[in-house]
């Protein structure tokens, strides 16, 4: 067994021993310990590097206040940096390393920043390095960089899984100490529904380090018995291991869980709560005096906890300092642990209790009005100075301190909205004021540190929520238990040492640079942390912060209450960017979505791209095609030149049905829609209210009462918000009803001159003749026995059909049309052709449609109708947006056919030295026609309609693209439009 | 946040899209353009309660208006946004 273990007690498993490593050299622990327990047991205190200076550190705290005990953790391939060796639990084959160190831990060449420490006083930020200024970035920024910090990422991806979930409950219990049992049973009782959240693994707070009697029973029976209950209580939901690390508003809060076995190994609880308490307990406080950072100087209950709860003997021979009555205690269940204390330093001259008695049957020496003056050593507490009440020094060998200079609440979740902590005279230190009204805080977080006023706190505080959530009838619940002192006398500084004495150990902020942020006017709490940086480490100040602003109290001459506090901010401790994520990372960011025939497109080998979530066929390659444009180009000209396929499922579909459904339309479409002929399509144009262009798409009537309005793929969500609002909010007087179907109907674009003749084919009874039905024109019709709907309209220019069937059907259908259209020669086509075939049309697509464009700079003025209220109308009339001077919609020919487009090059006169002043407008679509055998493209030019035949200079520095080409109609296909009513 | 839906009851303000100031009413269509653009560029930035456009995208998809103090983000109440009262 490891020198420093105690031969029995305490909650570790001898049975379970564990293998784990430190900086390469393996150790051994117990189920049970936490890492820096197992450390302790096997004497190693000094773990750690300091921020700034590189000193030694050692292991201050036994929980998760720890500002000190930093180290990495090793998973896998990826490592956790800045993992608290006091809240890791030692598992089989943990490897963790210390941190900020040049080469080891024992050797740090980096702690000659001590030497230097005059330059890196508060604020040395801003007072050095500023001469010669060039040098900042490349030399003096880096060069800190290197020096200063905690854990380092080492880039590797976290492969770890976290897992979220929801809870929501009747009563939020943070804190599973004796005031949060007291209260999570008492409400259990009273029928709420609780949920228990405790950081620990173990319930019981202080009581798994402290021996007590709470109604006639050892308090670790009483603690055996109240779990045994909750566990029995099917309203009471308890999260061990689990820290709650933020508090949102009305009852929201945020937790995290960390778990050892399981498919995810931390997972993110967002909880719901009618009401809450914070019985999150108190941090014990350490006194600043000099040389208070060397390992071995630890805080007086976390040197009873690792004794008492873990069997591990801090040290040899240990001392405790201590301005309160617990430290006592401490001192005492540290000595019946098996540890030996030499001596109790107490700068307070008297105490409610014989101190001399206690110090006998410790057999340690008993300084009354005395402190610690210096300590000697510096990898580790060899000696300390002792200055008594008449000022004479004495040396005593030491190898542990076990300091305790107070209690401050663990209020950091109560100030997330906002409360402002106050100060508390009888306890010396801060507590939430009474308006926090989200959290009530009870126990040792309320300020109320005996045991007996926590179990008091617990019960009340959950007569008060039962009583609040109409749970009346039941019987008040009291626990009793021993009475104690809780007396403080703060000493926040020693003023006679000679060395460095620390405030926050995280950012090695010194009493000094508080002082010196004093002097220079940094008098307010926040500014003091920004100027010395204190609390602003990842543990937000917990053992530091009180202490800070009880020495800048003292050098601006005010006092602590009027100084103030800062207010914590989420999250309370350190929360992994993986845990916000969850499970949406990588593939899962987002949902993928897939069209109805997606299997179908993959078994053409078509290469899909992503349209927002959609997963669309960009094109489908055939053996012996090696370039993308090869594919398109093939796609485009057989829609040209017979009949193509090409799957619209994504585009956004919206029932529109109602007395009032043309109304509605008329309200949302520039043109007019009411007029709209059953069995008719009709293009249609929608504005925002500012007068730019929204989006477009068709409106078809299939009767009197029934519309169906398609829309873009990437704005059919926002158009059916946009639909809901016009409809619910300006409009309610209209009687009309939407819906989206963009997920109900599998669409397929039919193009083609033979398109006719192969829908035909599919449905052989159907007229679909020119006369019966024209271009523009809707029908509902079956198939199989599956209802079908069929528009004639078209994107290509060519004669063309949508046909749509339930979703279920649409891969049926895929199917059938190829069979149909195998003897016509059918070809599967994707986004890339269907651009180009758009392109060739001079159709607006969503690169035109940018949020910057007008309905005039598209070439849609005319559809502006003057006769009626639309949204958009008033400000689209505007002078600078139909200003003939706008950037607007033109094509574009190269003069050189054997040029290259590009989009998003620019346009400028010719001869013109290239600048944004001179600048012409820009390409905003490129394709190769195939129809021309040339790149042509859409452009938004100064004034363009009115220049066609212009040349200007294609300019794109970006790509390379340089030459000149030619302004055109943006039609460069059957201008007058034959093909299409064919 | 917590929003209480009149329909689907309080659910986390992730289901909702937020669009803003409830208080511009749409002129009519003789307003003219300085109505008009007061009514989509204006917008008050009040210290306490506001009301605001929130939809319940992921829910309902009713449009409400939700009373709520900008300063402590209580919420008063939340109705449908077509029965315009007060």
């Amino acid at each position: 067994m490891s020198e420093f273990r105690l031969p029995s007690g305490g909650a570790i498993d001898r049975t379970k021993p564990l293998r784990f490593s430190f900086d390469g050299v393996d150790y051994e622990g117990f189920a049970g310990d936490t890492l820096a327990s197992a450390l302790i047991a096997n004497g190693k205190h000094f773990v750690a590097r300091s921020f700034k200076y590189h000193r030694p550190r050692g292991i201050l705290s036994a929980g998760p206040e720890e500002p000190s005990a930093l180290i990495t953790l090793a998973h896998g391939e990826h490592e956790e940096p800045n993992a608290l060796a006091t809240t890791t639990w030692l598992r089989n084959g943990l490897t963790a390393r210390s941190q900020n160190n040049w080469p080891s831990l024992d050797l740090d060449l980096m702690a000659i920043n001590g030497w230097f420490a005059p330059f890196f006083a508060a604020g040395f930020y801003y007072k050095t390095f500023m001469w010669p200024g060039a040098l900042w970035e490349r030399l003096y920024e880096p060069l800190i960089r290197r020096a200063a910090g905690l854990g380092k990422l080492n880039a590797q991806p976290d492969e770890r899984c976290y897992d979220s979930a929801h809870v929501f409950c009747d009563l939020l219990v943070i804190g599973a100490g004796p005031a949060g049992l007291a209260c999570a049973l008492a409400a259990a009782r009273a029928g709420l529904r609780v949920l228990l959240i405790e950081q620990d693994r173990a319930l019981g707070g202080r009581l798994l380090s402290e021996n007590h009697v709470i109604d006639g029973a050892a308090s670790a029976t009483w603690l055996e018995r109240i779990e045994a209950e909750l566990a029995s209580l099917p309203s009471v939901t308890i999260l061990r291991d689990t820290t709650l690390f933020a508090a949102y508003d009305h009852g929201a809060f945020a937790a995290l869980e960390r778990i050892e076995d399981g498919y995810a190994q931390q997972r993110l609880w967002r909880i719901v709560a009618k009401r809450t308490v914070l019985a999150t307990g108190a941090h014990e406080r350490p006194i600043v005096f000099g040389g208070n950072d060397a390992p071995g100087v630890m805080l007086a209950s976390a040197v009873e906890t690792y004794a008492s709860r873990f069997a591990a003997r801090a040290g040899d021979a240990i001392t405790v300092f201590t301005t309160t009555d617990s430290g006592w205690r401490a001192a005492q269940n540290i000595a019946n642990s098996g540890a030996r204390i030499v001596a109790v330093i107490d700068p307070r001259m008297d105490a409610s209790f014989d101190r001399a008695a206690l110090c006998d049957a410790m057999g340690a020496k008993l300084f009354s009005g005395a402190h610690i003056a210096g300590v000697r050593g510096k990898k580790r507490v060899r000696a300390i100075d002792i200055v008594d009440r008449s000022g004479s020094r004495h040396v005593l060998r030491t190898d542990i301190i076990a300091v305790s200079g107070g209690w401050n609440p663990a209020i950091g979740i109560g100030c997330h909205l906002g409360a402002r902590p106050i100060w508390s005279d009888a306890i010396h230190s801060f507590v939430l004021p009474s308006d926090a009204a989200h959290v009530s805080p009870i126990g040792a977080a309320a300020g109320h540190f005996s045991l007996t006023n926590a179990l008091m706190d617990g019960a009340n505080a959950a007569n008060l929520a039962a009583e609040a959530l109409g749970k009346t009838n039941t019987p008040p619940v009291i626990f009793t238990a021993d009475q104690e002192n809780v007396s403080v006398t703060p000493l926040w500084r020693v003023k006679d040492s000679n060395s460095k004495a620390f405030v926050d150990l995280q950012n090695d902020v010194t009493d000094f640079d508080i002082s010196l942020a004093a002097r220079e006017g940094f008098t307010s709490v926040e500014h003091l942390k920004r100027y010395t940086t204190l609390g602003m480490g990842v543990d937000q100040g917990k053992t530091s912060n009180v202490n800070g602003f009880a020495l800048l109290a003292e050098a601006s001459g005010k006092d602590i209450a009027e100084a103030g506090t800062i207010l914590a901010r989420p999250p309370y401790a350190p929360v992994a960017i993986g845990a916000f994520a969850g499970m949406h990372r990588d593939e899962h960011f987002r949902p993928t979505r897939f069209t109805p025939s997606h299997e179908w497109a993959e078994e053409r080998g078509a290469v899909f791209v992503d349209a927002g979530e959609w997963k669309r066929a960009q094109w489908y390659p055939i053996e012996g095609e090696s370039d993308w444009l090869q594919s398109v180009t093939r796609e485009a000209s057989a829609v040209r030149s017979a009949v193509g396929i090409c799957d619209v499922s994504t585009l956004g579909k919206i029932e529109v049905q109602g007395p009032d459904a043309g109304a509605l339309l008329d309200f949302v479409y520039v043109n007019r829609m009411s007029n709209l002929q059953p069995g008719r399509v009709r293009y249609g144009l929608m504005l925002r209210e500012d007068g730019f262009a929204l989006d477009d798409g068709s409106v078809a009537r299939f009767s009197d009462q029934h519309f169906f309005i398609t829309t873009t793929t990437a704005n059919a969500a926002r158009v059916m918000q946009h639909l809901d609002f016009c409809r619910q909010v300006l409009r309610p007087d209209l009687d009309v009803s939407t819906a989206s179907a963009t997920e109900q109907w599998a669409q397929y674009s039919v193009a083609g001159p033979k398109s006719r003749a192969l829908l035909q084919r599919l449905l052989p009874t159907l007229n679909i003749s020119n006369a019966v039905f024209p271009h523009m024109s809707a029908l509902m019709t079956q198939w199989r026995g599956i209802p079908l709907r069929l528009y004639r309209l078209s994107f290509s220019g060519e004669l063309a059909y949508e046909i749509a069937a339930p979703a279920h059907y649409g891969d049926a259908l895929m199917r059938a049309l190829f069979e149909c259209g195998a003897e016509f020669g059918v070809t599967p086509y994707g986004t890339e052709a269907l651009g180009v075939l758009r392109i060739e049309k001079g159709h607006a697509a969503g690169n035109e449609f940018s949020g910057q464009t007008t309905a005039h700079d598209l070439g849609f003025g005319r559809l502006l109708s003057l006769k009626r209220d639309y949204i958009g109308r008033v400000m689209a009339e505007r002078a600078a947006l139909t200003d003939p001077m706008r950037l607007r919609l033109v094509g574009l020919r190269p003069v050189d056919p054997q040029m290259r487009l590009t989009s998003g090059a620019h346009l400028l006169p010719i001869g013109a030295a290239p600048s944004a002043s001179v600048d012409d407008g820009y390409v905003t679509s490129v394709a190769f026609s195939p129809s021309l055998s040339h790149w042509i493209a859409l452009a938004l030019v100064r004034n363009g309609p009115n220049r066609l035949g212009e040349r200007l200079r294609f300019y794109d520095p970006v790509r390379g693209g340089n030459g000149e080409v030619e302004l055109c109609a943006p039609v460069f296909v059957d201008p007058t439009g034959e093909r299409v009513r064919g | 946040m917590r929003i209480p839906c009149p329909h689907c009851g309080a659910r986390d303000a992730q289901e909702f899209a937020y669009r803003g100031d409830a208080a511009p009413s749409r002129p009519d269509l003789d307003s003219g353009q300085a109505a008009f653009a007061d009514y989509v560029y204006l917008r008050d930035n009040p210290a306490g309660h506001i009301q605001e456009y929130w939809h319940h995208t992921q829910g309902c998809r009713a449009w409400l208006i939700v009373t709520r103090d900008t300063r402590t983000h209580a919420i008063f109440s939340a109705r449908f946004a077509g029965e315009r009262g007060e």
